[in-house]
């Protein structure tokens, strides 16, 4: 303890227990203004923390309605999207399966002719049999009648033989005319089972229509719903969009592998290029010229992928004209092949130099070297691989699109939780100065609770005082 | 934005990739001295073993040289070889193996020295350290660390070793050392003061098997 504070150098305790008391009765002293200082404090820092919660709140209901407004939108041209290919796909379809419907309705016609012509050629013109009948029994009983031996009944009988000649003739030329139809009939049914499968085709294209009209009614009620800025739609964009983003991301976090795995198969035999020891950086300059080719193999998957229009990163190249889009893809195919060629033989290298590396370990440690039976097994899939995995890493453009369209969507959205809870959190701590310093103020009136207690003391004392006085007066003017 | 500020930002920036371009010095640079007097000779098939560990750790890029400690080490001809790998690793591999090739005919011909001058020794490869200049220096002596001077020769001055790392492997105890090890141990001490008052870093390996340990190259 600093001697200029202890009024009684020999005696500690007195000096504390004298300091005490001079600090109580100052505090006492400096009570009120003391306690405006805390409140004040308080209030200050509560108004702060409430202001800067109403600027944070602001700020994340800004970002908030910005981030709609770009859901909104990028789900609107989405829906235009496809709405415009499912317009195309009709078109192609109705051209493809019903363009060609006047020859087809040429076809059906001459079927129809010709199964008609058929049929009416087949009808059935049977002769009148019951006719014959009678005629052939009336001349049998003439004869009776007549008599065989006499003229009228030779003659009838004559005429009975003739009659019935007739009829066999007649039977028979029917028999022949039924074959007829019969044959006529059979050759009708290849045309009857062409004109059904001819039908059944149209019945196909029309049902294919019908049923992408159906899914085309699907995209404008959906469509609709995201132009009328609904909540629901919202909703169910947001929740698209965060799927979308897992799912890119998750593809993309595979691609990462599949690049590690192409870098680690060239960035050894790079070494034997560009060097081992020189460095940019602290990176060596091997493993960055393997980085770079990595990087130009996804840049070349990308600028084919825009010039197929499979992705649209680029607005520059999807205005460009298909003869130079068309060329731009040959071109960035062509230069990706070459380096697939590289990174083979890279990865050829690799092995060997991997080998060698074997080799040497085992002469350095006296054994004899070894090279197993089946070694060109993994030399071959080694190449392979290297000759593979940049064609493959160029589908990582399809990803990456949707990972950066739906990455600003969800960012934003994590952005404005964060927002929400920082606001919160200032918001409480706003709360809790206030407490603090009434807090305070209790504990300050807890150090001077002596002096305090005895102006209680005083004043009830003297409010007792003048109780008793009004009571004698009133007690006096009464009397 | 404006020329004048174009200019100095291109600049800058071409400031920055060149000073990052450039070639830096190889990582590690060893030196192994390996004590050929009578008293040690017999410990020579274990050094060829630290010579193949030592070529099988380098890396493309890495100096390595090893000397004979005889009767006057601060010689050129001690310098049995020395070199700085080449950046490429298949070539690199070969120059191993020449080394290689030519640790075990040094093994199998070298003749005992009659004195042992390790100071001698310790300065060659320092001056040859400092000419190649690594990003890691480091000194293996392999020896009982018993110095014996022929006469007339002068090693009694302060050896310059600021930033080497100097270790002594395989520190067989002599006679003397079993009769009272205070000898032995005075003696690494005088090396230990000797080392460390130059600036360099000591350090004493009489476990092969944990040279690669302490010296994680």
């Amino acid at each position: 303890m600093p001697t200029w504070l202890m009024a009684f150098p020999e005696s500690p305790v007195l000096s504390v227990l004298l300091l005490v008391v001079v600090l109580v009765i100052a505090m006492y002293g400096a009570r009120s203004p003391a306690h405006r200082v805390i409140q004040s404090t308080a209030k200050a820092v509560t108004q702060a923390c409430k202001l800067t919660a109403d600027a944070i709140r602001g700020v994340q209901n800004r970002l908030t309605d910005r981030t709609r407004e770009v859901l909104l939108s990028e789900g609107l041209q989405e829906a235009e999207r496809q709405i415009e290919q499912e317009f195309t796909r009709i078109a192609s379809s109705v051209e493809r399966d019903l363009g060609a419907y006047p020859a087809l309705h040429r076809i059906l016609a001459d079927q129809v002719q010709r199964v008609d012509e058929d049929y009416r050629k087949a009808t059935d013109a049977p002769p009148a049999l019951e006719g014959w009948k009678q005629t052939i029994q009336a001349a049998g009983e003439l004869t009776k009648t007549l008599g065989s031996p006499t003229a009228a009944g030779k003659a009838v009988d004559a005429l009975r033989v003739t009659v019935e000649k007739v009829h066999d003739e007649a039977l028979d030329l029917y028999r022949e005319n039924s074959r007829e139809r019969h044959r006529l009939l059979a050759k009708m049914v290849p045309a009857w089972r062409s004109m059904d499968s001819t039908l059944t085709r149209v019945e196909t294209a029309v049902t294919g229509i019908f049923e992408r009209s159906r899914h085309l009614d699907d995209l404008m009620r959906g469509y609709r719903d995201i132009a009328s800025k609904s909540d629901a739609a919202e909703r169910a964009l947001a929740t698209s969009s965060l799927t979308q983003f897992v799912t890119s991301a998750l593809v993309l976090v595979i691609a990462l592998l599949g690049g590690f795995i192409n870098f680690q198969l060239i960035a050894l035999p790079m070494s034997e290029m560009v060097g081992a020891t020189s460095r940019i950086g602290s990176m060596p300059t091997s493993d960055v010229a393997a980085l770079v080719i990595i990087l130009i193999e996804i840049t070349m998957g990308l600028f084919l992928m825009e010039s197929l229009r499979i992705t649209r990163l680029f607005p520059v190249i999807g205005r460009l004209e298909r003869r130079s889009r068309v060329r731009m893809a040959w071109a960035t195919f062509a230069i990706l092949f070459v380096l697939a060629g590289i990174e083979a033989s890279l990865a050829y290298m690799r092995d060997m130099l991997a080998a060698d590396r074997i080799a040497l370990t085992q002469t350095l440690a006296g054994g004899v070297v070894q090279r197993p039976e089946f070694m060109w097994i993994p030399s071959i899939g080694q190449m392979v691989m290297g000759f593979i995995l940049p064609f493959a890493l160029t589908f990582v453009a399809i990803p990456l699109e949707s990972f950066v369209h739906t990455g600003r969507i969800v960012l934003a959205q994590m952005t404005a939780g964060v927002l929400r809870f920082v606001a919160f959190t200032v918001l409480l701590v706003g709360f809790s100065a206030e407490h603090v310093g009434k807090a305070v103020k209790d504990i300050y009136d807890m150090v001077v609770f002596l002096p305090l207690k005895v102006e209680e003391l005083i004043v009830d004392a003297r409010a007792r005082v003048r109780v008793d006085d009004a009571a004698a007066d009133r007690t006096a003017s009464r009397a | 934005m404006t020329r004048t500020s174009h200019r100095v930002w291109t600049t800058l920036l071409g400031a920055c990739v060149v000073s990052g371009c450039d070639v830096a010095p190889p990582g590690t640079g060893v030196f192994l001295l390996l004590d050929t007097s009578g008293t040690y000779a017999d410990e020579l098939t274990r050094a060829e073993t630290v010579i193949n560990y030592l070529l099988g750790t380098l890396d493309p890029g890495d100096s390595f040289g090893v000397a004979r400690i005889d009767g006057g080490s601060f010689s050129e001809k001690d310098i049995l070889f020395r070199t700085t790998f080449d950046e490429r690793p298949s070539v690199a591999n070969d120059q191993k193996r020449q080394l290689m090739e030519a640790a075990a005919e040094f093994a199998d011909t070298v003749q005992n020295a009659s004195h042992t001058d390790i100071t001698g020794g310790v300065l060659q490869a320092v001056e040859w350290l400092n000419e190649v200049e690594p990003g890691r220096k480091t000194i293996l002596i392999f020896s009982d660390m018993e110095e014996d001077l022929p006469a007339g020769y002068v090693r009694d001055f302060p050896l310059e070793l600021s930033g080497v790392d100097v270790y002594a492997v395989n520190v067989t105890k002599l006679r003397p050392d079993n009769v009272d090890p205070r000898v032995y141990l005075t003696r690494l001490d005088q090396w230990r003061t000797r080392v460390e008052s130059g600036g360099g870093r000591w350090t004493v390996i009489n476990d092969l098997e944990r040279l690669a340990v302490e010296l994680a190259l």
